[in-house]
This record gives C-alpha cells, sequence and structure tokens, in this order.
C-alpha cells in the first residue's frame, strides 16, 4: 500500500493503462466465449491488438522523440513477411503452434530493427517535414521491394529472388511470397490471447523506456535540441534508438496481424496504412499512450460498425476526421461545441433534477 | 529596416575598414617574404616567420600556477564576409568568475556558440583546461566540462522541474537502454542515485519544493535559475552563462550575484558570464573583457573596465 | 533514339509532376503545411473536365476551363472550412485534416462518380508530330503538355516576381506578421496560393488523365504523392525547385522504366530522393535556415 502511495505519478499512470488493457480483453474474451459478439467483430479482434501495437510503437517516435513518419506501415510489413516466412520455415522443427507464432514474431522484430537501423541512419540526417518525406519515400520503397519478391521453401531451404518464381530455382516444395500476390497459403496462427500479451510487452517496452534515463534524453531532445546537446546528450544516437525500438515493435505486429489471414499483399501495407497509424497517435493525444490505444481500437470498430451505411461510412469517416481535428485545435469551434454541451447538459441536469424531486415525492 | 540588419550593415563596414587595415600589413608581410626568397634559395628551406603568442591574459593570482580552464587563442568565424569574432584571445582561471561584456551585437553570444561548439570557428583554437577542443561537437564539449545556460530561456518544457536536472546528469550516472527497459538492479540504483543528485543540485537554489512542477509553466527568474541547475549537473569546469539577470528583478538579481559567487565556492569552477547589468559585472566579476564589432577593446579588472574610455565610447559613442 | 523517345516521355510526365509539384510548393511556403489533399483536386479536375467534354459534349477548352474554375473554388472553399481555423494550431493537426479531406474528395468521387475507371479521351485532339523520317513519333498529348508546362512556369515566375499580389504572396512566405504590420491581407494572400494551385492541379489533372486515359476517385494519390516528393526533391517553398524537381523526377521515372526495371521504378524513383536530400537536406534549389541559439 506504502509503495503504492510513494509511486510516481508517471508509474500510476502506467499501471492504469495495463489496467485498462487488461480489463478490456477479459471482458471481450468473456464476451467473444459466450458467443455475444459477431463474428465480423470477432474477425476484428486481432487486427485491433495489431493496430494498437502500432499505435504505441508510434508514438514513440511522433510523440515521444516528436518525429513525423509516415512510413510506420513499411516495418509493419517486413515484420509481416518475415514473420510468415520465418514461420513457414519453422513449420517443420516446432511442433507446438504457440511458440512457432512467438518465435516468428521474434524474428519478425529482429528484421524490422534491422530494417529500422538502415533506414534510421539516413534518416536521422534530416529533421522535421524533410525527415517526414524520407520515411514516406522509405515505405514506398520497401512496399515495392516486397512486390517484387520471391520466397519459395523446399527440402534444401528458403529460396530467394527480386525476378520470378522460375528463378528461385526450386526443386518441388511451396512459393511463400510471391512477389504482388503477396504471401498465400499459410496457416492462421495468430490468437486474441497473443495479441494481447503482445500489446501489453508493447505497452511495456514503451513505458518503460519513456521512464529511463535513455527516454529523458529522447524527450530532451524533442522538446530543445539545441539545450540537449549543450547537456552532452549525442541526438542522433536517441532520436535513432525511439526510432528503431519502434520500428521492431511495428515489425512484431506485422508478424501477428499477417498471421491472422491466410494470405497477405505488400499493397496491404501502403502509405494510406501509415497514415490510418498516424490519425490513430494524433487523435488519441501525442505522446499520450493511452489515448493512442483508445482510439487506434475505436476507428478500427468505427468503419465496421458503420458498415450499415454502406458507401458513405468513409466519407463519415472523414467528416468525423476533419471536425475531431477542428474542435480539438480550435478556440473557436471548441467554444461553440462547449456552449451546446453545456445547453444540453442542462436540459438534462434540469431534468433529472426533476425526476430526482419526484422520486424524493414517491419517497 | 530591421534594427538588426542596420547593426550587420556597421559591423560590415567597420569589417571592412578592418579589412583594408590587414591588407596593408599583408603586403608588407608579402613584400618582406618577397626580399626573403634570395636568402631561402642560398640555404634551401624556408626561413620562418616568428611571432610572439597573444600574452595579454589576466587570470586571479590565486589561478596563476593551475593550468587555465579555457584559453582562446586567435579564435574569429567569419558569417559569409562578415567577421563576428575576429582574433579573441582569452584566458579563465580555474576558479575565476569572468564577465564578457560590450554592446548589442559585439558577439558576445558568438563566442558562447564557438566554445561549445554551435559554430565551428573559422580560425583559432580553443583549450579546456589545457586540452584542444578542435573537432568535438556541441554534446562532446559538455562532457569534457562546459555547460552553459541560453539569452532565449531553453529548457525541456514539457517536462518537471527534477526530470530536467535529471536530463542535466545524463552523463553522470550511466543506465543503458536494455537496462531501462527490462528494469534491470542497474535501472534501480540508478533512478535512486538520479532523484538524490536532483534534488541536491535543486537545493542550491532552494527549487526542491517545485521538483515536480513543469518547467515550463515556471516563473521566468525560476526558469533562469532552473537553466543554471541544470547547467550544473553537468559537472562541469566552465560554465557560461548568458545574461542570467535579463528580466530579474533588483532583489532576484542580488540573489544571484550571491549564488553565482556560491556555486564557484562550492563547486570550484570558472564562470564566465554575459550580462546587461552592470551592478552584477562589476559586483562579482573578478576580470572583464569587453567586445565591439567581434574585437576585444579592453581587459582588465571591473575598476581598470570602468576608467578605460575606449569602453566608455563603445558604449555611449565619442564624446566630443 | 530509344533514349530520345524516353527522354521526351519522361519531360512530358515531369511537367505534370511539376505543374502539381508547384501547388504543394506555394502552399507550403506560405502556409506551411503539407497539403495531402492537393492530389484529390487533380483528380476532381480530371473528372470536372470528364463530365464537361462527356456527357455535356462540349469542346475541351471549355472543359478545361470549366474544371480551372471548379477546382479554384474548391481549392478556396477548402481552405477557408478546413485549414483556416487551424493557421495556429500545431503543423501535425493540419497534416492530419488534410489527410481527412483527402478522404473526404476521394469518398465524395467514389459517390458521385463509383469506382470503376473512366476512359478519358484526349484533350489534344490533332495529330501527332512525326520527325526525322518517321523514326521519332511525338503524340499531341506530349506536345501540349510540355508546351502548357512552359506557359504555367513563365506565367507564374512573372507572377510572383513582378505583380503586387505575387510580391505580397512572397511577402507572407518569409514572415507572416511582419507583411500583415506592412499592410498585407495575408488571409486574401492565402486563399489566392490556394486558389492558384488548385487550379494548376485542374490542368495537371486534365493533362494527366489525357496521356494515362484511366480516371479513378484514387488517380490523383500517386501523382500526388510523386509530385510532393517533386516539390521536396527540389527544395519545398520554392518555385524553381518544383519546376526542377518535378521535371527531374519524370525523366528519371520514365529513364528507370526504360533502362532498369519497370516493377522497381518507384524504388528508384524514391531512392534518388533519399541520395539527393542527404547530400543536399533542404533539396536543390531550397536554402537551409539554420536555428537562431
Amino acid at each position: 500500500m506504502d509503495k503504492i502511495r510513494n509511486m510516481s505519478k508517471e508509474s500510476r499512470s502506467n499501471f492504469i493503462t495495463y489496467g485498462m488493457v487488461i480489463v478490456a480483453f477479459l471482458i471481450m474474451q468473456a464476451l467473444s466465449s459466450m458467443h455475444a459478439i459477431s463474428s465480423s467483430m470477432t474477425g476484428l479482434l486481432v487486427p485491433i491488438t495489431a493496430y494498437i501495437c502500432m499505435a504505441i510503437s508510434l508514438n514513440l517516435v511522433v510523440g515521444v522523440s516528436g518525429e513525423l513518419s509516415l512510413g510506420h506501415a513499411g516495418f509493419m510489413s517486413v515484420g509481416a513477411f518475415t514473420g510468415v516466412v520465418a514461420a513457414a520455415a519453422l513449420a517443420g522443427v516446432v511442433e507446438s503452434t504457440m511458440l512457432r507464432l512467438l518465435l516468428s514474431i521474434i524474428i519478425a522484430g529482429a528484421a524490422a530493427a534491422l530494417a529500422g537501423i538502415l533506414i534510421g541512419i539516413p534518416v536521422m540526417r534530416l529533421r522535421g517535414d524533410y525527415l517526414a518525406i524520407v520515411t514516406l519515400a522509405f515505405g514506398e520503397i520497401i512496399k515495392n521491394l516486397l512486390n517484387n519478391l520471391y520466397v519459395g521453401l523446399d527440402a534444401r531451404g528458403l529460396h530467394f529472388s527480386m525476378t520470378d518464381t522460375a528463378s528461385l530455382g526450386m526443386d518441388g516444395g511451396k512459393v511463400l511470397v510471391n512477389g504482388p500476390q503477396g504471401a498465400v497459403g499459410f496457416p492462421m496462427i495468430s490468437t486474441f490471447t497473443a495479441g494481447f500479451l503482445l500489446v501489453m510487452f508493447t505497452l511495456f517496452v514503451v513505458q518503460n523506456l519513456i521512464n529511463s534515463r535513455s527516454g529523458r534524453a529522447i524527450m530532451a531532445v524533442r522538446d530543445n535540441r539545441i539545450a540537449a546537446e549543450s547537456v552532452g546528450i549525442d541526438t542522433t544516437k536517441y532520436r535513432l534508438m525511439a526510432f528503431v525500438v519502434s520500428a521492431a515493435l511495428a515489425g512484431m505486429a506485422g508478424a501477428l496481424y499477417a498471421q491472422n489471414y491466410t494470405a497477405i499483399v505488400p499493397k496491404k501495407f501502403d502509405f494510406n496504412t501509415s497514415i490510418l497509424i498516424l490519425v490513430f497517435v494524433v487523435l488519441g493525444g501525442m505522446g499520450n499512450i493511452r489515448g493512442g490505444i483508445i482510439s487506434a481500437a475505436l476507428l478500427t470498430i468505427l468503419p465496421e460498425k458503420l458498415r450499415f451505411i454502406g458507401d458513405y461510412r468513409m466519407l463519415m469517416y472523414a467528416i468525423v476526421l476533419i471536425l475531431v481535428m477542428l474542435f480539438s485545435n480550435n478556440a473557436q469551434v471548441r467554444m461553440r461545441v462547449e456552449t451546446l454541451r453545456d445547453r444540453i447538459t442542462r436540459r438534462v441536469d434540469d431534468r433529472l433534477g426533476e425526476q430526482d424531486a419526484k422520486g424524493g415525492d414517491a419517497r | 529596416m530591421t534594427r538588426d540588419e542596420g547593426t550587420y550593415k556597421a559591423q560590415s563596414q567597420h569589417a571592412a575598414k578592418a579589412e583594408t587595415r590587414h591588407e596593408g600589413t599583408y603586403k608588407a608581410q608579402a613584400a618582406r617574404a618577397a626580399g626573403n626568397t634570395a636568402s631561402e634559395e642560398k640555404h634551401g628551406r624556408q626561413r620562418t616567420k616568428m611571432v610572439a603568442p597573444p600574452n595579454d591574459y589576466l587570470v586571479p593570482e590565486r589561478d596563476a600556477l593551475l593550468t587555465p580552464v579555457l584559453e582562446c587563442r586567435h579564435l574569429g568565424i567569419d558569417f559569409g564576409g562578415l567577421k563576428a569574432v575576429e582574433d579573441l584571445n582569452l584566458m579563465v582561471g580555474k576558479t575565476e568568475i569572468a564577465g564578457l561584456i560590450g554592446p548589442n551585437g559585439a558577439g558576445k553570444t558568438t563566442v558562447f556558440n564557438l566554445l561549445t561548439k554551435v559554430y565551428q570557428p573559422t580560425r583559432g583554437t580553443i583549450l579546456l583546461d589545457g586540452q584542444d577542443t578542435a573537432g568535438m561537437d556541441t554534446a562532446r564539449v559538455s562532457r569534457e566540462g562546459i555547460a552553459r545556460t541560453f539569452q532565449n530561456i531553453r529548457l525541456f518544457d514539457t517536462l518537471t522541474v527534477e526530470d530536467n536536472v535529471k536530463i542535466g546528469l545524463h552523463n553522470q550516472v550511466e543506465c543503458g537502454m536494455w537496462s531501462g527497459i527490462f528494469r534491470a538492479p542497474r535501472y534501480w540504483l540508478s533512478e535512486q542515485e538520479f532523484h538524490k543528485r536532483a534534488l541536491e543540485l535543486l537545493d542550491v537554489f532552494n527549487m526542491a519544493d517545485s521538483a515536480g512542477d513543469i518547467a515550463g509553466s515556471l516563473p521566468y527568474g525560476a526558469q533562469r535559475r532552473l537553466e543554471i541547475v541544470r547547467a550544473l549537473a553537468t559537472n562541469p569546469k566552465l560554465l557560461l552563462l548568458d545574461e542570467p539577470a535579463a528580466g530579474m528583478n533588483p532583489v532576484e538579481t542580488e540573489e544571484l550575484m550571491d549564488n553565482i559567487v556560491k556555486i564557484r565556492d562550492q563547486f570550484q569552477i570558472a564562470v564566465l558570464l554575459i550580462e546587461h547589468d552592470m551592478d552584477l559585472v562589476m559586483g562579482i566579476c573578478e576580470g572583464i573583457v569587453v567586445l565591439n564589432f567581434g574585437k576585444v577593446i579592453a581587459k582588465g579588472t571591473p575598476e581598470e573596465i570602468q576608467a578605460n574610455p575606449q569602453v566608455v565610447e563603445a558604449y555611449l559613442g565619442k564624446q566630443e | 533514339m530509344s533514349f530520345l523517345i524516353a527522354l521526351i516521355n519522361g519531360i512530358s510526365l515531369g511537367s505534370v509532376y511539376a505543374i502539381i509539384a508547384l501547388g504543394y510548393t506555394m502552399v507550403y511556403g506560405i502556409a506551411k503545411m503539407l497539403n495531402f489533399a492537393h492530389g484529390d483536386v487533380i483528380m476532381v479536375g480530371g473528372y470536372i473536365c470528364f463530365i464537361a467534354m462527356n456527357s455535356l459534349g462540349l469542346p475541351p477548352l471549355v472543359g478545361i476551363l470549366l474544371s480551372v474554375v471548379g477546382c479554384t473554388c474548391l481549392g478556396i472553399l477548402v481552405e477557408r472550412a478546413a485549414y483556416k481555423p487551424l493557421r495556429e494550431a500545431p503543423s501535425l493537426a493540419v497534416l492530419i485534416t488534410a489527410i481527412g479531406v483527402s478522404y473526404f474528395l476521394q469518398n465524395s468521387a467514389l459517390l458521385i462518380w463509383g469506382a470503376d475507371p473512366k476512359a478519358f479521351p484526349s484533350v489534344a485532339n490533332f495529330p501527332s508530330l512525326k520527325l526525322l523520317n518517321g523514326q521519332l513519333t511525338i503524340n499531341a498529348v506530349t506536345i501540349v503538355t510540355v508546351l502548357t508546362a512552359t506557359v504555367v512556369m513563365v506565367g507564374l515566375t512573372f507572377f510572383t516576381q513582378r505583380t503586387k499580389m505575387g510580391k505580397a504572396m512572397r511577402a507572407c512566405s518569409e514572415d507572416k506578421g511582419a507583411a500583415q504590420l506592412m499592410g498585407i491581407n495575408v488571409d486574401t494572400t492565402i486563399s489566392m496560393v490556394f486558389a492558384i494551385g488548385s487550379g494548376l492541379a485542374a490542368i495537371a489533372g486534365v493533362l494527366l488523365c489525357s496521356a494515362y486515359p484511366t480516371l479513378m476517385p484514387t488517380t490523383g494519390s500517386m501523382p500526388g504523392i510523386k509530385a510532393f516528393t517533386a516539390a521536396v526533391f527540389g527544395g519545398i517553398g520554392s518555385i524553381p525547385g518544383a519546376m526542377l524537381g518535378g521535371i527531374l523526377l519524370g525523366v528519371i521515372e520514365i529513364m528507370a522504366k526504360t533502362y532498369i526495371s519497370t516493377q522497381l521504378s518507384d524504388a528508384i524513383v524514391f531512392g534518388v530522393l533519399i541520395v539527393v536530400l542527404l547530400i543536399r537536406p533542404a533539396g536543390l534549389l531550397g536554402k537551409e535556415i539554420r536555428e537562431k541559439v
């Protein structure tokens, strides 16, 4: 008890976030075991967890490190394809699907981290909008390269090619990744529980990093680069650290996401996906991890829930997005909405007051 | 035309004048060199031209036998054609409180930017505690022992006061990324150390009470003090203060003067400060350097500086 | 000969990129925002011209004119409704709003005109030019594109350098506060920039659809991203930079397609961008702004 009272404000906030995720998981688990949620919703459970991981990891770059990244989906796709290939390669070796999923996620994270380092070193020479455009460019390059990637697996092991399946030189076996058609015919081994655990892990890594010496250095560079340098912080090192950790976590989320399906195409992880994740982060509040989680979950469900309005749903989504940005960033708009809300709540309060009075009478 | 532009114009005109003067000496040198060629050919090697090193350094008597914490030799930087700082020779003793003064646009902050390698000097040498800082970047210079504050306060505005100081302590306490993420024992030890030392440092300025406040929300004077604490946290040998009293009221300034002396006595470090408040400069600085148009026009004790006609002219213009 | 053909095609494609990039760069210069919806204005321009020519049977020139007027109004409207209230907001908020506008335009187009691609009739309905005994054929669209781009560039340079409005624009992009103190109406100037940028996008849309005759709600996205890249390539905020960047990007893209690999051409284009930015962090003609300490 004493320990909780002595806990700093940050760690208390962290525990609230963990608690929120755990409670949400338990509720969803209970609902789905009682078959109380629709099948389309059940199908969304793993993607939601993957997007939450993406939002948390992008928050590390955008919110905590203060760099605008427009190519986060690129790391997700590196993880997705690495994960699928790794899981296929491990199929004969590792019997347990759970363990195979875990290993494929770890390998995917390592591959994405490597991509993060390779991309991060040049990217960190730039700042601001130029950095943003270069991350966009790298995202497109990754997509383009994966569109031309062919991977096959036969008795002799893995084969890679950048031209076509014929040049894989396969001896029987199976084509795992088939260029623009993407990866096909792999088993669906991701589960909601695995997704939940990955969210917890991602949270653990990001929150602990933020509240450590390295995290403070990252935030110092964000708040004032020149001052950070003046107290002896190697700014490139810490910007790169945030970028690479974020890339690794995105790769893990990618592996989880891909293995929730039986086929996945590189086009899935294009610029629009990067933007989608950025929207989660910005709507949740930059640097606000919990806000990012909530907005990732809600915005993944929203289009699904708006399905009844058919073609209008993406239009609604766009309008909601614009209105939320106007509301949260313009004092005039906010004031107008607030007076409106006050009027409504007052009316509701009045009515409740009346009811209270009536209730009193009855008693 | 903005005022800045005006001063730039004035400076460049001045620089141009300096240029012509220099050209004269260069020409003379060239002529001498031409004369030398005959003897060079005779001996088959070049005659070295010998010059006297700058020897107008001044340090407090108690520091005279120690390695000076800072020595600048012929330091200079050009911005395009403008010589913003030229031929700056400066020595700061191990425990000296030194002042760098001069009219607006004299190049004082540029000197700080050169010392901390925000700008790389065009010419000259900077020795920090006897070590040449050539090729170092800002972060490295900080690790080697120069800390600074900024004229326009640069705090980590969204972080707490304590975190600001902890970031200052960055290179004093070790804890790697992995230890931090996976909460290794190293992490807990380092966090304890960070917390303890941050509060100790805040205590110097009696700021421990506001440790949990957000730095950006502090009143102006407190922000200036916090910047000094953060600079001290890097365990410097030399503390550069850029207009520490700007925006402070007389009471706060008085307090600041006491604190600067206290810091020097307690930490045994040198302080070099830029300030327009002459009461502060004349009150606590031991040696003073006056800069005008990027050049040193006077050096000496407060009394000498106050009596120097060139200084009076630089500040007030020529009195006919 | 194939090199010459590739070069001409590259310049033609690059001219379109340059016209789009001008819109990006002008808006960035003055509003310091990445207007991600700019690419979708291209698409709207294409549709307006398509409707005018196909459904209303109007001549191409009238179609282009209608499309320019339509997009100009759209540009001003979007600026007033979505961007102006956010002028003091953090840049990321404006960016997300621009993305929202982009989704809005795409999905509106989807609802109005449907998802299936429309075959766009070329606006340049005269025969192609045959040179060197028919070895080198330059088709009409290419000629029109290059000519239009030249006129646009010369006109815009004249406008920004010589006219009062152009000078006001440059003043605003240097320092909005100071410009306002000098009696320049910043709001009008910003609207003007959006109007010009969107009008140019309409022209680019028509030219693009004439050269690559499929029109869909997503037609504008990829050229938009490419043109944005071109603007950064040349140094964002710089008008000559956008022209240079656009044309270079077009040439690089066609050359990569012709001589290296069609599939990997995008990767090559973006790769060149990255290399250029690493060597010149502010783009080819951009000026680096140093933070004052």
